[in-house]
């Protein structure tokens, strides 16, 4: 993107010309990351129900398109069929531009989102730090729509998601630091005379941020968990806790404006994932490959756009994934963990990385060997994480089935054979006998 | 210290809890779903797998039906209607008409329970929406049938087998609404000359009587 908009200032068209061709060049780009936005959102929003089916022992949605990939559209045009109704005594503009403060929040961060390389909408010079302020926008239709449709969930909805947000923007704002600390910028790409937080990582895990020491690992889970809490995603979900609210500050919304809260929310999940890519995970990088090397052919360019779009898939995985595993928080308890955990751990990971940049000089031997037992630890973990899968998988005595899609014919159907899925219970049975 | 290691421990618990919860839903994506998807990736249909006593929408073998009326006199709402005529010439009883509404039946059982012969009793069937409400009157007499003797007990009745009858009657949802056809009696054996003009007497009391039935059941 920036090359198209040093092809404008090249461009010998007088200063009304050149500065018209730049706005409209600026809209196009505007435009298409909306509609890139939009599209992840919606994609988003049929993993969420497919990994949710499978979690619950269901298959989710597969009769839209193949394997139900289109259900999102079908839903979205069902939305946008719906009458919009606004509430009798609401405040009308506020009910009315609620919605699109909270899209513009979540989608005006795609623009400093680096897709690939070259693919970013604005290398902001201070891209991570626009980010966090654009999204606290979020926060502010929210509120809004929680006090304008004069419902009490909603308000109570809006009171606690004002709450959340401003407590976990703190903890999160800490882990984004601790990178900005490591990188000595806020720059998400940069270029190769002053590299932003993306090139000053490599494409190897060893070589990322998050291995970069053990205060960085911890600082990746302070900002992940913020950030969870920041999207009022479970188990931080109280603003739209369903059995409590209703639906929170989108109660009383219907047809085109639930469409937006809806795909902003899925929007947002793309972009916390998104982030944490970008300030853990090396981004776009290639293992491998440096960035000058990838600058020359456009298909490692795709390459580096295939990188980035799969680290943050597996992101939001986890994020939904996380979202029907755990039970909701508290109100007392949300706010504990944010104020009694995360905020002191956020600061002595600060403070960690500091005295880590102090004390060991960088590309040492010691360097490089913190580097590698922290990946060695890391993977340690993943290890034992899978495991852990394993014996579960075990102990439930059920047969392994990787068709994950769940599209495979199914095997000779029986009143009972549900019964059969408690192998453990038979054996245990015929054991008894 | 004691609120210090209290401190760490909770930290470290939920690192454990959590992570082992995770575990427990990730091998989830490693089962089979247990759910099966209906209706069209059966490989049989779910009426054949219901169990033996589960009651679906009832069905009348006509064949062994005695046309005694226990039913419809058990029944609670009423939704069972039978009109049984008596051939003058032959003195053989027919059932003329046998209207189970199933819009209206709440499956309750009492009918098959009355039943002597077993004739009427409920199928295994239980897709039977319709687009138009009038076809959810099944006709089961589609042409005068004789009324059958009531088997000895401990007799064994061969009947035909469940939901045979019933599912042919259902049709598709779709379909258009068909009036029921007007069930006559059939002609007599033949009888000397004299005799002729009595079974055409005998067909319009039968109509007359089934008009008024009608009426009945319709409101």
């Amino acid at each position: 993107m920036h090359s198209i908009y040093q092809a404008i200032e090249q461009l010998s068209l007088g200063p009304w010309g050149r500065d018209i061709l730049f706005a409209l060049a600026v809209l196009v780009v505007a435009a298409a990351v909306f509609m890139v936005a939009l599209t992840i959102a919606g994609v988003l929003v049929w993993v969420e129900r497919r990994v949710a089916g499978r979690v619950q022992s269901r298959i989710g949605p597969n009769r839209v398109g193949p394997i139900g990939i289109l259900q999102w559209l079908a839903d979205g045009l069902k939305l946008f069929m719906k009458e919009d109704l606004i509430p009798e005594c609401a405040d009308r503009p506020l009910y009315r531009l609620a919605p699109y403060l909270l899209m513009v929040g979540v989608f005006g961060a795609f623009a400093a989102v680096p897709f690939g390389q070259a693919l970013i909408a604005a290398d902001l010079n201070v891209g991570i730090l626009y980010i966090l302020a654009v999204t606290s926008l979020s926060a502010v239709g929210i509120l809004m729509s929680g006090w304008a449709s004069n419902n009490k969930w909603s308000l109570l909805g809006g009171i606690r998601s004002a709450a959340q947000i401003v407590s976990y923007e703190v903890p999160a704002a800490l882990g984004v630091l601790s990178v900005v600390l490591l990188a000595g910028t806020l720059q998400m790409n940069g270029t190769e005379m002053a590299p932003g937080i993306i090139r000053s990582q490599g494409g190897w895990p060893w070589q990322w941020y998050i291995f970069h020491n053990p205060f960085a690992l911890v600082a990746f889970f302070v900002y992940f968990t913020a950030a969870v809490a920041e999207g009022n995603r479970t188990p931080f979900d109280l603003p739209e806790a369903e059995s409590e609210l209703v639906a929170g500050f989108n109660t009383e919304y219907s047809g085109m404006r639930f469409a937006g809260f809806f795909l902003a929310e899925f929007a947002n999940v793309y972009l916390m994932s998104a982030v944490a890519t970008t300030l853990f995970f090396g981004g776009w990088q290639v293992p491998g490959l440096t960035p000058a090397e990838m600058q020359s052919s456009p298909w490692l360019q795709l390459l580096g756009l295939a990188v980035f779009v799969a680290k943050a898939g597996v992101g939001c995985f986890v994020v939904v994934w996380i979202r029907w595993t755990f039970p909701r928080l508290r109100v007392d308890q949300l706010m504990g963990l944010c104020y009694r955990y995360l905020i002191p751990i956020g600061f002595a990971c600060l403070l960690g990385n500091a005295a880590y940049l102090l004390l060991v000089p960088a590309g040492s031997l010691a360097d490089n060997v913190v580097h590698w037992a922290t990946a060695a630890f890391g993977l340690l973990v993943l290890a034992l994480f899978f495991w852990r899968v394993g014996y579960h998988l075990r102990r439930s005595g059920e047969r392994l089935d990787l068709d994950l899609l769940a599209r495979g014919r199914r095997g000779p159907f029986e009143p009972r054979w549900q019964h059969r899925a408690w192998g453990a219970h038979r054996r245990q049975a015929a054991k008894e006998a | 210290m004691g609120a210090v290691s209290r401190y760490f421990s909770a930290i470290g618990r939920t690192i454990t809890t959590l992570g082992d919860g995770l575990a427990v839903t990730f091998s989830y994506l490693f089962r089979k779903p247990i759910t099966i998807q209906y209706p069209d990736r059966l490989p049989r249909p779910l009426s054949q797998t219901l169990p033996e006593r589960s009651r679906g929408i009832l069905e009348v073998d006509l064949d062994i039906c005695t046309g005694c009326s226990m039913c419809a006199k058990q029944c609670p709402i009423d939704c069972i209607d039978i009109t049984v005529e008596k051939q003058e010439e032959t003195k053989q009883r027919f059932i003329t008409r046998f209207d189970i509404d199933i819009g209206k039946c709440m499956f309750c059982g009492l009918c098959a329970e009355a039943c002597p012969s077993g004739a009427i009793r409920h199928s295994h069937e239980f897709e039977g929406s319709v687009t138009d409400a009038r076809r959810l009157v099944l006709h089961f007499a589609d042409r005068a049938r004789p009324t059958a003797k009531p088997p000895k007990k401990g007799a064994e009745v061969k009947t035909a087998p469940r939901g045979a009858i019933v599912r042919p009657l259902l049709g598709q949802p779709d379909e258009p609404y068909r009036p029921p056809v007007k069930v006559a009696l059939p002609a007599p054996p033949a009888k000397p000359a004299s005799e002729q003009p009595a079974p055409a007497a005998g067909e319009g009391a039968a109509k007359e009587s089934s008009d008024k039935k009608d009426d009945g059941g319709s409101k």
